[in-house]
């Protein structure tokens, strides 16, 4: 089976604190992490390998440093890590990443490609829908469980608002997880020998032959028009000492004065 | 290929433009004036806060592929579930209506399903102007090949301006297979909808887990899609019933055709209320000590008329589904009302609930920084005053 995950790298978003005097945002100091939900795409994926043998091949789109959410990868059981990197995809909207990305797949070749339901620092969910539909494959989003797979096809249940329902899809396919799939392992000592060693292959537009009109932010039909701080919430009363009766008989008060219920 | 141009005569090095960077990656050059960053991501922040408009972004004033003023009329996707159309529709519509009067165009709902006439044509009472109706068998559930597929295709023939769904697990797994089909701009969970005068979709949503706000916009390609939060735009409300016209769309075999199958649905909710549609969202975390606490929520929750949300603590713990998770690796809710119980309100929780309209807090420890975003915190035994809570509704219904 070839597997391919795909796998941001993300800023600690809650380490992203906003200056209150000048209103910008104060990022001295914020690491990088592998996005949250790509660290179970990448446990899914090396749990389909070890079933199933084969190969798990993380794909990444960033500037060089992202290199380091490939080794990490690699430390936690992936085989290889790509990075897909160029100056023209500079400034891609979900639409050009999805399109770099379901290109990269291309190249490369794959029989899945799993995927995080959605990156912390843009939290859109498109860009698996997206890679899925630029490669004309069937996608399955928000996987809880992958209940089995072939080469043929798996059988998943999909998380949604009231429940979930059990999906049958063919392969190849692309799958969106949450972080109910699994829980990821910690790297092993091998494994952060290899990642140390691995060797990351880069892949340019031209590598992977995309339209140098369809990436970057020239392929992009969103643009950011502004940025700004959102009001800062700040605590309103804190009730300490009540008795408990007291308490609550001064919250439904005032919950129903100002019509909350 | 796109750049950051930093204009050298126009320049007076003041900067400003390196304090605003939101991803610091402008630094100054030796001869005061800023190198032009690798990673930059055309956010726009510094042109704006150029105070010499001495900063250009290059390379993107591509010509419009489309003809845009071919564009007309705003579109809600009319989200059904179990033959019933979805809760989170009316606040599209009403967003949707003032959208269409500020650009004198018509509303239309798009409805995919299969026997829900009765839902239709109830859609009369709330100001819709039209109704593009597939009924089919294949349609009752949503499946990503089907809905993309004949949405695409009504974009195509109708040729919409903006195109709304809701920020739903079938919202966004969908229409984001659209917005590549046609080549659109799709905007993910907006919580602020405007339109400028020219007609461009002003679309605000929250970014790095609530720490920024960013307004996009999509200047060449249309239609202009977005992703709706719900619970943050105000529903329409039923009214007289006005006459709307129903377009029945033609589905052919070809149009549902769908290499996935739904081979069984589980429903799995433990109230009636589902989280992300909640008014009222009562939740519970480590501070319960014990699975079966869970009860205290449950019971709140239920005289409030809420759902039940929970802390990844008590998640992890195994104390309850990971469904009801709130916060950074669970789901972003934004009730009127939100209630935490036992929570210490750490940052992955909070962007998960930190734009909720009231944020009530109970826990016993006075420091838990729960309370500095709590509207009400009661400093108390979460076991001792929910009970007393239920009891003072009970009393004064
Ligand atoms: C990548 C990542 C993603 C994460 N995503 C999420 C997420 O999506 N959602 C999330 O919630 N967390 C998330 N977390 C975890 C988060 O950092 C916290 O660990 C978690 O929110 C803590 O849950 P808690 O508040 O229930 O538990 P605790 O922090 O242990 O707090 C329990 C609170 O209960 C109070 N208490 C105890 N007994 C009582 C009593 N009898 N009466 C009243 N109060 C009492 C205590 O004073 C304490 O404040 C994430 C962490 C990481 C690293
Ligand atoms: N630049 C990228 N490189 C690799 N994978 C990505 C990238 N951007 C998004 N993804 C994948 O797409 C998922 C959804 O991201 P998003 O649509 O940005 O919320 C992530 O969890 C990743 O699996």
């Amino acid at each position: 089976m070839r597997i391919i995950v795909l796998a941001k790298q993300v800023p600690e978003t809650t380490e992203v604190t906003v200056d209150p005097e000048t209103g910008t945002l104060r990022r001295e100091g914020v690491p990088a992490i592998v996005n949250p939900f790509d660290t179970y795409a990448i446990e899914e994926g090396v749990r389909i390998k070890e079933r199933l043998g084969g190969e798990v091949t993380v794909v990444s789109m960033g500037p060089p440093q992202a290199e380091a959410v490939l080794r990490e990868a690699i430390s936690v059981g992936a085989d290889k890590g790509v990075l897909v990197t160029d100056r023209a995809f500079a400034g891609s909207d979900t639409w050009a990443t999805s399109c770099v990305l379901a290109a990269a797949c291309r190249t490369l070749g794959f029989d899945i490609i799993i995927a995080g339901k959605q990156a912390i620092d843009g939290d859109t969910a498109q860009v698996g829908p997206g890679v899925a539909m630029h490669l004309g494959i069937p996608q399955v989003t928000y996987v809880r469980r992958i209940d089995q797979i072939d080469g043929e096809h798996a059988v998943v249940e999909r998380l949604l608002e009231d429940g979930y329902e059990v999906v049958e899809t063919p392969i190849p396919a692309l799958f969106t997880v949450v972080k109910e799939v699994n829980e990821p392992r910690l790297p092993s000592l091998r494994g952060k020998m290899a990642a140390r060693k691995a060797e990351i292959r880069r892949l340019t537009a031209d590598d992977i032959g995309v339209d140098s009109k369809r990436v970057g932010l020239e392929g992009s039909p969103t643009r950011v028009m502004k940025v700004f701080s959102p009001p800062k919430r700040s605590g309103g009363e804190k009730w300490e000492g009540l008795e408990p009766s007291e308490a609550a008989q001064k919250l439904v008060c005032t919950l129903r004065d100002s019509q909350v219920i | 290929m796109a750049r950051l141009v930093i204009l050298g005569d126009k320049c007076i090095g003041c900067g400003q433009c390196i304090d605003v960077c939101p991803f610091g990656v402008l630094k100054m050059g030796d001869d005061n004036i800023p190198e032009v960053p690798e990673d930059c991501r055309f956010c726009n922040v510094c042109v704006e806060a150029c105070p010499v408009d001495a900063i250009v972004i290059e390379g993107a004033e591509e010509q419009p592929e489309k003809d845009l003023g071919a564009y007309r009329g705003v579109w809600v996707f009319g989200e059904q579930r179990h033959h019933k159309i979805q809760p989170v529709v009316r606040e599209l519509i009403g967003k949707g209506r003032e959208l269409a009067d500020k650009r004198d165009t018509y509303l239309g709902v798009v409805v995919l399903g299969h026997n829900i006439e009765e839902e239709v044509k109830g859609l009369a009472h709330y100001g819709v102007d039209k109704v593009f109706y597939a009924d089919d068998k294949a349609l009752e559930d949503y499946r990503a090949e089907p809905y993309s597929r004949i949405c695409s295709r009504l974009v195509r023939e109708y040729k919409p301006e903006i195109v709304l769904a809701g920020a739903t697990t079938t919202g966004r797994s969908f229409l984001s297979r659209v917005a590549v089909d046609v080549y659109a701009g799709l905007t993910a969970d907006c919580t602020g909808l405007d339109i400028s005068e020219e007609g461009l979709l002003l679309q605000t949503r929250p970014a790095f887990g609530g720490n920024i706000m960013a307004t996009i916009i999509t200047p060449n390609h249309r239609p202009q899609m977005s992703t709706v939060r719900h619970k943050v735009m105000k529903e329409a409300e039923r009214g007289e019933e006005k006459p709307i016209e129903i377009i029945r769309v033609e589905i052919g075999e070809e149009d549902v055709v769908s290499r996935t199958t739904i081979i069984e649905f589980v429903e799995e909710i433990e109230e009636t209320v589902n989280l992300t549609e909640a008014d009222i969202i009562v939740s519970g975390g480590r501070g319960l000590g014990d699975p079966e606490n869970f009860s205290y929520i449950r019971d709140l929750a239920k005289a409030l008329g809420g759902a039940v949300g929970s802390s990844r603590a008590a998640v992890d713990a195994g104390w309850i589904p990971y469904s009801h998770q709130v916060g950074q690796t669970g789901k972003t809710v934004q009730p009127k009302l939100y209630v935490a119980c036992g929570i210490s309100g750490a940052v992955q929780h909070l962007v998960g609930m930190g734009s909720s309209k009231t944020i009530v807090a109970i826990n016993k420890d006075p420091a838990a920084p729960i309370f500095d975003v709590a509207d009400i915190g009661i400093v108390g035994d979460l076991f001792q005053v929910i009970p007393a809570v239920i009891r003072e509704l009970e009393t004064r219904k």
